[in-house]
């Protein structure tokens, strides 16, 4: 009877100790605004990348997309990896991204228009796959969208357990006419996310990206 | 009817009121009794309850002093017992050393004393005298010759074998003497030998004295604590204190020295079991590299209980010397090829911090300065990550005397809350009989009017019994109580006492 019990008690111990299922890897997608007018602080985007390059650990997942005229395609991923569990593995397959990454910022061409709805659907659809347990969704964009004809993004956004975090969101000429356009529009995106369940923030001062990731 | 009309039983209020007053008082004077004893009952349970429990606790105390003490005795006779072993093994190995080859000694001494007497012997021989026709010549030739050549000649002739006899005589005799003194020169090693033998044989057997004397002073401690002198327990519980707050500062500069090697283990373990998956809250990486230190400390104990340097296994330490001598090959084996282990993942330490300082580099867009390709710092990681593993070996030590003396310290420690939890106990019995005194008291000065009556109408019939009520304002019930409880006391004490 005793050994009975005991031989319960170190299978209830093992089973409380590895049936801990939940993934502690995070995710990070990444959005780029290329159109036109925005094209050129995509300098500033590789900084951040290199920035999340460095934090991340083994087992996360990092993808970076364009924001162009149909965002919503696999094909406007730029580059995506998740991290081997080895270091010196990881490590590796950093230094390919950030090649990637050079390869596409210096050959990257403007889009006439802004699809960021369509992007973060694709970023939802790719880190729910990806299975991280913690979800970042990074926009660098002014956030000001521009759909083409035709294109329909009125679905709500499913983001529970998301960060959705708007990197560099520069004023535009209007906004300095009338800021009530600017903080309009960053509440137009604040309220979207916040009613389909995400955590939204912003962060226009680079210095202080390590805010990232203290959700 | 409100209740305010039921209160008004006059037309004055002031009247009702005082009526109210008197119809008050007169109640509390007429439940005084019950009002007294029912206080004072409750009062006398908190402090029979109080008296008793603390009774009680102080008597586990004194159980717990006693077992404190009996595991303080037999952990002394224990050391006293090892003390005692090990002076006797080295007294047995001095006699083995010294004494052992003591026959060889003795016989080297015999022959060298032989040698001597010979020697000796030889050196006394007498010289070779002259022969027995010496003198007669020697006479003839100091006869005066008369001027004949012939005896002349004769005589100068037998003068000059004579003093050619005589220098022969003594050249001999200084070769003979020449040769006793080599011989005796010859003997001046022998007995230098001799004398080293035997001061060599002083030596062991004042080292064997010495010894002796230091076990007579073990063998009297062992005696003080066999027959559980105070002097023994007061000696026994300061080197207990002692040795906990020494081996507990030694643990902490063990558990130091394991962060360090913990820190050492952590990321390269996650090169081989993976840096992302977790078992539990903990990362597998961090898991390993503990599971790695641990086993490490396991094989330096059992290392330690096999060469019989601490006691915590029994069962080790009653093996025979073959197995024992086969778990110390293994148990040092097994933590030489886990320090080699320890040594090759600093060696991959050192590689991956490198890696990842250059990536860094190389993110920030800066050009790979600083990084060092010198072998020093890896060296160092490397012999550190050999060395802490048999450094960890010996924690077995300061953890065998942490673990005897946290016995009887922390024993000591629960007999002193005891001790206080009793003190605590009394006092909160006093404080509620006291109490108990205090609300009567209140209850007869509320209701003093009602009191003086009762003195000035029972006065009249009894003087002698208000003069004895105006001398002792306590309620005699009380008195009673309290003279009960202070024999209650008394009983207690004699109680505890004999206890």
């Amino acid at each position: 009877m005793k050994k009975r019990f005991a031989l319960a008690i170190v299978l209830f111990i093992l089973m409380a100790g590895c049936t801990d299922t939940k993934s502690r890897s995070t995710g990070v997608y990444m959005l780029l605004d290329t159109s036109g007018t925005y094209a050129v602080e995509l300098k500033k985007a590789q900084k951040i990348l290199n920035y999340l390059l460095g934090v991340l650990a083994p087992g996360d997942t990092l993808a970076v997309a364009r924001i162009d005229t149909g965002s919503f395609s696999e094909k406007d991923i730029v580059a995506k990896v998740t991290f081997d569990e080895r270091p010196s593995v990881a490590n590796n397959q950093k230094r390919a991204f950030m090649q990637q990454i050079d390869t596409f910022v210096s050959s990257v061409k403007g889009s006439p228009y802004t699809d960021i709805s369509g992007g973060i659907l694709q970023a939802i659809e790719y880190l729910n796959e990806a299975g991280s347990g913690k979800k970042y969704i990074l926009i660098f964009s002014d956030l000001k969208e521009e759909l083409a004809k035709g294109y329909k993004r009125d679905i709500p956004f499913q983001l529970p357990d998301y960060n959705i975090i708007a990197l560099n969101v520069t004023k535009l000429r209007g906004d300095n006419i009338d800021p009530k356009e600017y903080m309009a529009r960053v509440e137009d995106w604040r309220s979207k996310v916040e009613k389909g369940g995400g955590e939204w923030g912003m962060i226009n001062d680079l210095e202080r990206l390590d805010n990232i990731f203290t959700n | 009817m409100t209740v305010a009309n039921m209160l008004n039983l006059t037309a004055s209020p002031a009247l009702s009121i005082l009526i109210w007053i008197v119809l008050f008082l007169a109640a509390l004077y007429f439940a005084r009794r019950p009002f007294h004893r029912a206080v004072m009952s409750f009062s006398k349970i908190i402090y029979n309850a109080m008296r008793f429990t603390s009774a009680s606790v102080l008597s586990a105390e004194k159980r717990l002093a006693r077992r404190n003490r009996e595991v303080l005795m037999s952990a002394g006779l224990e050391n006293a017992e090892r003390i005692v072993e090990r002076e006797f093994d080295r007294i047995a190995a001095a006699v083995t050393r010294d004494l052992e080859s003591y026959p060889n000694v003795h016989r080297q001494l015999s022959e060298v004393i032989t040698k001597l007497d010979e020697d000796y012997t030889e050196s006394a021989d007498v010289p070779p005298s002259l022969p027995n026709w010496m003198p007669i010549i020697e006479s003839i030739a100091k006869i005066k010759h008369t001027g004949d050549s012939m005896v002349a000649n004769m005589l100068s002739e037998i003068n000059r074998s004579l003093n050619d006899q005589h220098k022969k005589a003594i050249e001999d005799y200084r070769n003979s003497t020449a040769s006793r003194h080599a011989i005796l020169n010859k003997m001046m090693p022998f007995w230098r030998k001799v004398e080293k033998s035997l001061a060599s044989i002083l030596k062991s057997i004042t080292n064997i004295k010495k010894r002796s004397k230091t076990v007579d002073r073990y063998m009297d401690e062992y005696e003080q604590i066999r027959s559980k002198s105070d002097r023994a327990a007061r000696a026994l519980s300061t080197s207990s204190l002692t040795q906990f707050a020494i081996a507990g500062l030694v643990l902490l500069i063990a558990i130091g020295g394991a962060i360090i090697n913990f820190n050492l283990i952590a990321l390269p373990m996650s090169e081989m079991v993976g840096g992302a998956s977790y078992i539990g809250p903990y990362k597998t990486s961090d898991v390993a590299g503990l599971v790695i230190i641990l086993v490490e400390l396991t094989m330096g104990l059992f290392l330690m209980e096999s060469l019989r340097i601490t006691r915590l296994f029994p069962i080790i330490g009653a093996m025979d010397d073959k197995m024992r001598r086969r778990m110390v090959i293994i148990t040092f084996t097994l933590l030489a090829i886990l320090a080699g282990v320890e040594s090759a993942l600093a060696f991959m330490r050192d590689r991956i911090a490198h890696d990842m300082e250059a990536l860094r580099q190389t993110l920030a867009g800066a050009e790979q300065v600083g990084l060092t390709n010198s072998m020093i710092p890896m060296v160092g990681q490397m012999v550190m990550g050999f060395i802490l593993p048999f450094a960890l070996a010996f924690v077995a030590i300061p953890l065998e005397s942490f673990v005897t003396s946290s016995r009887t310290v922390l024993g000591a420690l629960v007999a002193w809350l005891l001790r206080m939890f009793a003190f605590l106990l009394r006092l909160l019995g006093n404080v509620g009989f006291y109490a108990g005194r205090f609300i009567v008291n209140v209850y007869d000065l509320a209701i003093f009017p009602a009191i003086w009556l009762e003195r000035v109408v029972l006065g009249s019939k009894s003087k002698k019994l208000d003069l004895l009520a105006a001398e002792r304002p306590e309620d005699s019930p009380l008195i009673e109580e309290a003279v009960d409880i202070d024999s209650f006391d008394k009983t207690l004490e004699i109680k505890e006492q004999q206890e």
